[in-house]
């Protein structure tokens, strides 16, 4: 085998690795984010949608579901991508990835690919369920299924970080609850920036979760917090650095390789 | 024919300091079984590590059947098959599944019949749709071994395959190892018990303190550096050695009831019947002798602690 080919073999076999490995744990993969996004409907959409009745002409219990499919793709995401790479770091496994004819880029493509995909289809399940509450539109399946895509990849990327250089199960929860978390619900997930006062306004737009949730319900409502152009510009921005990041990782070895 | 594998001027040196390997140069020839010995620490499992693409070297250049491992990993890593020291394995995988992923992995299409082959020849057969985690430590030790052979690698390094390896599970890997050998493959092994690479390894490796300071074939290294000793259990004790014998290398044991002769390996006889006619001839009888020849390990044992 040279350089040059891909090694699809060895990709397709991390690859189904990572989906079995979500097979095996279908219950908590599945049934908990599916329990977690249904009490979101029942305190928000029910309890407390009932008083806010609409925003911007959306009813308040739709208005929050392109939030809360986001809210789980972004945490899912981070947890599957982390968990993935660290768990064969953890056990020592990671020495047949690191002794294999796999470029680093092919890693990376299996382990986030998996990653994405088992967010992706999450998003999709918590979507359905949430179409069993409220009914939903969707004016733009084509952008909704890209933004659902891209921001899964992004944070699977940016996942796959956090489990590199993750050197403990602390520090791999730590990222995603004390930074990811917070930024996920100040993004805008249960209201529009526009009920905020002015100050916070503009704190937020330093929010890059912002323009995701914004962008993703542009393409249900066309409803926005910001502009559709550049939630997506910002999006890519993300992807982009979080591909760097990984790029120098596997360059320099970091905490990969002595 | 070209060396398998060239290392040439390789060093490590790790963040912390420690200096692994000490330009380090070794080629291993096709076909053959390569014992790496050392103790503990001194670099052995850093050279393994290095040509596998596991550790990354400081300086030095390693070539894996004519490709270079940094440039060419590709064309270099597909032929190497690598047994680890731990068991790590993943736990909650499938035997078939697990060796499945290994070949996947290293670039081969699915091929079931081969997986089945590498399963019996290890006895893994009956075991393939158990999960790894319910597997005894031996079995594990297999399955480690399955997952290295699963690409069909023209080299296989085994780093210590007998640690803590019952008596049958060690007698298997070594007929496995030599049928390997017999079908062309490369093994390089580092071993603890020094009988194994004795009996098994073509030529031996010594490395202590990050250096290669021994590379020899087998036989050739015992005959260099090892010694043979005569023992004679005298009838009478002796009080000292008789001026008449000052030719010989001769010490008193057991409080004069031994005479031990000690001669190089490649000295042959050396005046055994000399020293035998001259004892007669001196009036000292003995009741029995036996001789003795210093194993692989006096050998270690010696050259290793010179250096200390």
């Amino acid at each position: 085998m040279t350089n040059l080919e891909f090694n699809r073999h060895g990709v397709w076999a991390i690859y189904k690795f990572e989906m079995a490995r979500a097979r095996r744990t279908l219950l908590q993969s599945v049934v908990t984010p599916v329990i977690t996004t249904s009490l979101y409907f029942v305190v928000f959409g029910a309890a407390i949608g009932s008083r806010v009745s609409e925003v911007d002409g959306v009813a308040y219990g739709a208005f929050i579901v392109p939030g809360l499919v986001m809210l789980s793709l972004l945490t899912q995401s981070i947890f599957n991508a982390s968990f993935g790479i660290y768990f064969p770091k953890f056990t020592g496994t990671i020495y047949e990835i690191l002794s294999a004819p796999v470029s680093y880029l092919e890693i990376v493509i299996a382990y986030v690919g998996a990653a994405a995909t088992k967010s992706i289809l999450l998003g999709l399940v918590i979507l359905a369920t949430a179409s069993l509450f409220v009914p939903i539109r969707i004016l733009h399946p084509v952008w909704m299924i890209a933004f659902l895509v891209l921001t899964a990849a992004t944070f699977s990327l940016f996942g796959f970080i956090i489990g590199l250089w993750a050197k403990s199960f602390e520090q791999l929860q730590f990222i995603p609850l004390l930074i990811v978390t917070p930024l996920t619900f100040l993004g805008g997930a249960f209201y529009s920036i526009d009920m905020l006062p002015p100050p916070w306004r503009t704190v937020t737009l330093f929010n890059p979760v912002v323009y995701l949730i914004s962008g993703f319900r542009w393409s249900f409502y066309e409803l926005s917090d910001v502009s559709v152009g550049v939630s997506l510009a910002m999006t890519l921005a993300f992807f982009a650095i979080c591909l760097a990041v990984v790029a120098w990782i596997f360059k320099t070895g970091y905490r990969l390789k002595s | 024919m070209p060396p398998i594998i060239s290392i040439s001027n390789l060093t490590k040196t790790y963040a912390s300091g420690l200096q692994a390997l000490k330009s380090v140069n070794l080629e291993i020839r096709k076909g053959e079984i390569f014992g790496l010995l050392g103790p503990n620490g001194a670099g052995k499992t850093t050279l393994i590590n290095i040509v596998c693409g596991i550790v990354t070297a400081t300086e030095g250049m390693v070539t894996v059947d004519g490709h270079d491992i940094v440039r060419d990993y590709r064309a270099a890593r597909s032929r190497i098959g690598l047994v680890p020291q731990e068991l790590t394995t993943d736990m909650f995988e499938t035997v078939w599944a697990t060796i499945s992923f290994s070949r996947g992995l290293f670039g081969c299409a699915p091929d079931p019949a081969h997986i089945e082959k590498v399963l019996r020849d290890l006895s893994l057969w009956e075991k393939r749709k158990d999960k790894i985690m319910t597997l005894s430590g031996g079995m594990k030790r297999r399955v480690l071994i399955a997952k290295a052979l699963a690409h069909e690698p023209e080299i296989l390094f085994l780093d210590e395959p007998t640690a803590g390896v019952d008596v049958e599970l060690r007698r298997d890997m070594w007929a496995l190892v030599r049928g390997l050998r017999e079908s062309g493959v490369t093994i390089i092994l580092t071993t603890h018990y020094i009988d194994e690479a004795e009996e098994m390894a073509d030529r031996i490796g010594v490395i202590h303190k990050g250096q290669l300071i021994v590379v020899e074939g087998k036989i050739e290294l015992m005959k260099k550096l090892g010694k043979k000793q005569l023992t004679l259990n005298l009838l009478e004790p002796l009080i000292s050695i008789p001026l008449e014998l000052s030719d010989w290398r001769l010490a008193l044991r057991a409080a004069g009831h031994e005479l031990e002769y000690t001669f190089d390996g490649n000295e042959e006889s050396a005046g055994i019947p000399t020293l035998l006619k001259r004892l007669s001839e001196l009036g000292i009888g003995f009741k029995d002798l036996n001789t003795r020849q210093s194993s692989l390990e006096d050998i270690f044992v010696s050259l290793v602690s010179e250096r200390k």
